[in-house]
């Protein structure tokens, strides 16, 4: 009886097995779970409109947050001067600096997995791209914040613009400073704009979907956006056009800021490896950080866990055991070459990185950029949960922050002449640090509100495309010619 | 729009004359800091209070560094060594200023901080191998007495840039101009910063280099005359003497 029963589960099992493959790929991918257009558009209309307390209390929380710790705070410094941060004789650089290449960072990966799928026309990329891209100009906001921050005389900062005035006066283009400067501003402008082109579509769908003062802004938003062909053409071929031409804008930001510290002539920063390593870098704390942010968004808001699925958690922890396995590389090389040059104070501010008042830092970093995430990320069930994903991304985050702390104050406690060698003690710079993560969630939690977060017309376009069709038993999944 | 240029007036740059440099003999340095004391008067240097200073954010110009090791009585340690800004001749703290608040002066030849330009990046700062510069991290006070001793040719420096020893520039003008009028060219003595003004034991000589005559000159052509950092070709204006059995070394 029990044999009988035994086998005949095996015979249904492998009976019914077609349909449930079907079933299963259905349930997996995204573009093979098709909805009517009429649907998403509500699905995405109801996820930005339905807005719990919960929501406006932790948005209470995050704007008295700001206001404190970022307004306040900095005014206090700009009225009393830096000496209130922490900065000091040899280290004259602290971690406002540190948050800018760590918010410079964080801005990369939303444009890099935005642009790169696209050119690579990686289907699993069209729920998140919007999601990616906020963050990188509300991240780039933050990085803009901290430069100014760092400023000692922040009120003069348009000095470092080149624009024509009666004294003929311009900036320095030989600095690494004056191009950073420019650098950030014109990956902010375009990325700005490469978030903002394929909204015009969903803006429209917007506009068409609600009432009041929402109609009003959609409106606007929408620059009468109303789907002719022509409208379409002109779209995807700028659309097209910024994904390729972005790619190397975002590779020129971090390099430029990886010139402000190779370029000097400092023990620990005069390294040829810095661009690269940089880029990685920032990879590496966006991807994590990009992951993040899906995950709590397919959480907390409605409709998001049919946009947002497993499949997407496990491309994302593909790319971010990659990236890491690539950082572990480049930690590798620019660390050896170093090593290998045998410069005495070289030598130093290496045994300083490592066993100084903040060596434990050098090891966490180690231990959460490489020790972590190779030990976890090859397994597909830590990849699609999204709890463990979350806290591999946050210590990838945290190690990247650790990793900037190393290159930026504790290197430059070391230099050339011991007398003046001093530690880092930080001071106004840490509630500061709050305020600008505080902004940064704000800015996106209200983004939310107000901006589809998923591209409707994207998802239905990679939707109509994608098919299963049976070649037998197989269900084998068909793709219709895409642009 | 069109923007009407203010008429440009240049300098004759002609009308500075030198190339300035210093000697600094680290064998009669005894180590006393006058020099650090006088620099602060002439130059209107804030007194940044001690537990700023402790915190290394002490504003002299110049520093005199004395470091040893070891217990007594075997107490290894260096001469004293007088540390100002090397007014480089190919300076690192130029090229990455993004606002030119650190630039080369075409008259004087020696590196310049424009007060009023410096936006406070601090780049300049690090980028300094000899940690010359200094930034004023506060607005300090300047008790009521002391106000009274601010020399009137040194621009106050206010809260947020950058500063550093300028070879008292100020002096350097008065020699040249008084030169002029007794219708000479400039010789040793004109030009004595405050730190070689008030050094006790001679040990800071400043002159011309382009003189082969003067003190300076002669000093720096010594077999005990060494620039200091040489390797990072930076072309220091300021030669240091020891030599290396000198009497009272024991390191």
């Amino acid at each position: 009886m029990a044999v009988m029963a035994n086998s005949n589960q095996l015979h249904g099992k492998g009976h019914v097995m077609e349909p449930d493959h079907e079933a299963h790929l259905r349930e997996e991918h995204l573009m093979l779970d098709p909805r009517p257009r009429s649907e998403l558009n509500a699905m995405v209309m109801e996820s930005m409109t339905t807005t719990s307390w919960k929501f406006w209390a932790v948005a209470g929380f995050l704007a008295l947050v700001v206001a404190v710790c970022l307004g306040y705070y900095w005014y206090l410094m700009i009225r009393d001067g830096m000496g209130i941060a922490g900065i000091n004789k040899p280290v004259y650089w602290g971690i406002f600096l540190v948050n800018t290449v760590f918010w410079i960072g964080i801005s990369h990966a939303g444009t890099f997995v935005s642009a790169l799928l696209k050119v690579f026309k990686a289907e699993y990329r069209r729920p998140f791209t919007r999601a990616a891209e906020l963050m990188t100009t509300f991240g780039l906001v933050q990085a803009g914040l901290s430069i100014f921050m760092h400023m000692g005389r922040v009120w003069l900062f348009y000095w470092l613009f080149p624009y024509p005035n009666e004294r003929g006066l311009w900036p320095n283009f030989h600095s690494p400073l004056a191009w950073d400067f420019l650098a950030i501003n014109t990956y902010l402008l375009s990325s700005t704009m490469y978030l903002t082109m394929p909204l015009i579509p969903d803006f429209a769908m917007a506009r068409d979907r609600s009432t009041g003062w929402r109609k009003s802004l959609y409106r606007v938003l929408a620059m009468g956006f109303r789907g002719t062909e022509a409208e379409w053409r002109h779209l995807r071929f700028a659309m097209n056009l910024f994904a390729y031409a972005i790619l190397p804008v975002m590779f020129s930001v971090h390099t430029i800021v990886s010139w402000d510290f190779a370029a000097a002539m400092r023990p620990g920063w005069s390294s040829t490896i810095f661009g690269p390593y940089f880029v990685i870098g920032a990879l590496q704390s966006g991807l994590s950080a990009v992951s993040m942010v899906l995950i709590v968004v397919r959480s907390t808001m409605k409709n998001m866990k049919y946009f947002i699925r497993p499949e997407h958690l496990d491309a994302l922890g593909k790319l971010m055991l990659i990236i890491s396995m690539s950082w572990g590389y480049f930690f590798f090389n620019d660390y050896i070459v170093q090593w290998y040059n045998g410069d005495k104070y070289t030598d130093l501010l290496l045994h300083f990185h490592e066993a100084g008042p903040v060596g434990y830092m050098w090891f966490l970093m180690i231990i959460f950029n490489v020790v972590i995430p190779w030990a976890t990320l090859w397994n597909k069930k830590i990849r699609r949960n999204p709890t463990a994903l979350f806290i591999i991304g946050f210590l990838v985050n945290v190690a990247m922050w650790f990793e900037r702390y190393i290159i930026i104050p504790t290197s430059l406690s070391i230099n050339r002449f011991p007398f003046t060698y001093q530690f880092y003690k930080p001071g106004v710079e840490i509630p500061l640090s709050f305020g600008t993560l505080a902004l940064f969630i704000l800015l996106y939690m209200l983004a939310t509100r107000i901006l589809p977060i998923v591209p409707v017309w994207e998802v239905h376009e990679g939707q109509a495309a994608h098919s299963i069709k049976k070649f037998g038993k197989e269900p084998v999944v068909t793709i219709s010619d895409l642009e | 729009m069109t923007i009407t240029k203010i008429e440009e007036h240049k300098a004759d740059w002609s009308e500075v004359e030198g190339v300035w440099g210093m000697a600094i003999d680290m064998d009669v340095c005894s180590g006393c800091q006058a020099c650090v004391a006088a620099c602060a008067m002439e130059n209107n240097i804030a007194f940044v209070g001690e537990e700023d200073s402790g915190y290394g954010r002490a504003l002299h110009w110049i520093r005199v560094e004395h470091t040893w090791e070891g217990e007594y009585p075997e107490v290894h340690s260096t001469p004293f060594q007088p540390i100002s800004c090397q007014q480089c001749g190919d300076a690192p703290c130029e090229p990455v200023c993004p606002v030119f608040a650190s630039v080369h002066s075409q008259a004087e030849d020696i590196n310049l901080q424009v007060y009023n330009r410096c936006v406070g990046t601090r780049y300049c700062a690090n980028n300094c191998p000899y940690v010359a510069r200094t930034f004023n991290h506060r607005d300090y006070e300047r008790p009521d007495p002391l106000a009274n001793q601010l020399n009137p040719d040194v621009t106050v420096r206010r809260r947020g840039i950058m500063e550093k020893c300028t070879f008292c520039i100020q002096r350097i003008h008065k020699g040249n101009e008084k030169a002029k009028l007794e219708g000479r060219s400039v010789q040793d003595g004109d030009v004595i910063p405050a730190c070689a003004q008030a050094c006790p034991a001679d040990a800071i000589v400043f002159g011309r280099l382009d003189d082969p005559q003067s003190a300076v000159s002669q000093m720096s052509a010594q077999g005990r005359a060494f620039k200091l950092m040489e390797d990072m070709n930076t072309k220091p204006r300021i030669t240091y003497l020891t030599e290396e059995k000198s009497y009272g070394r024991n390191g």
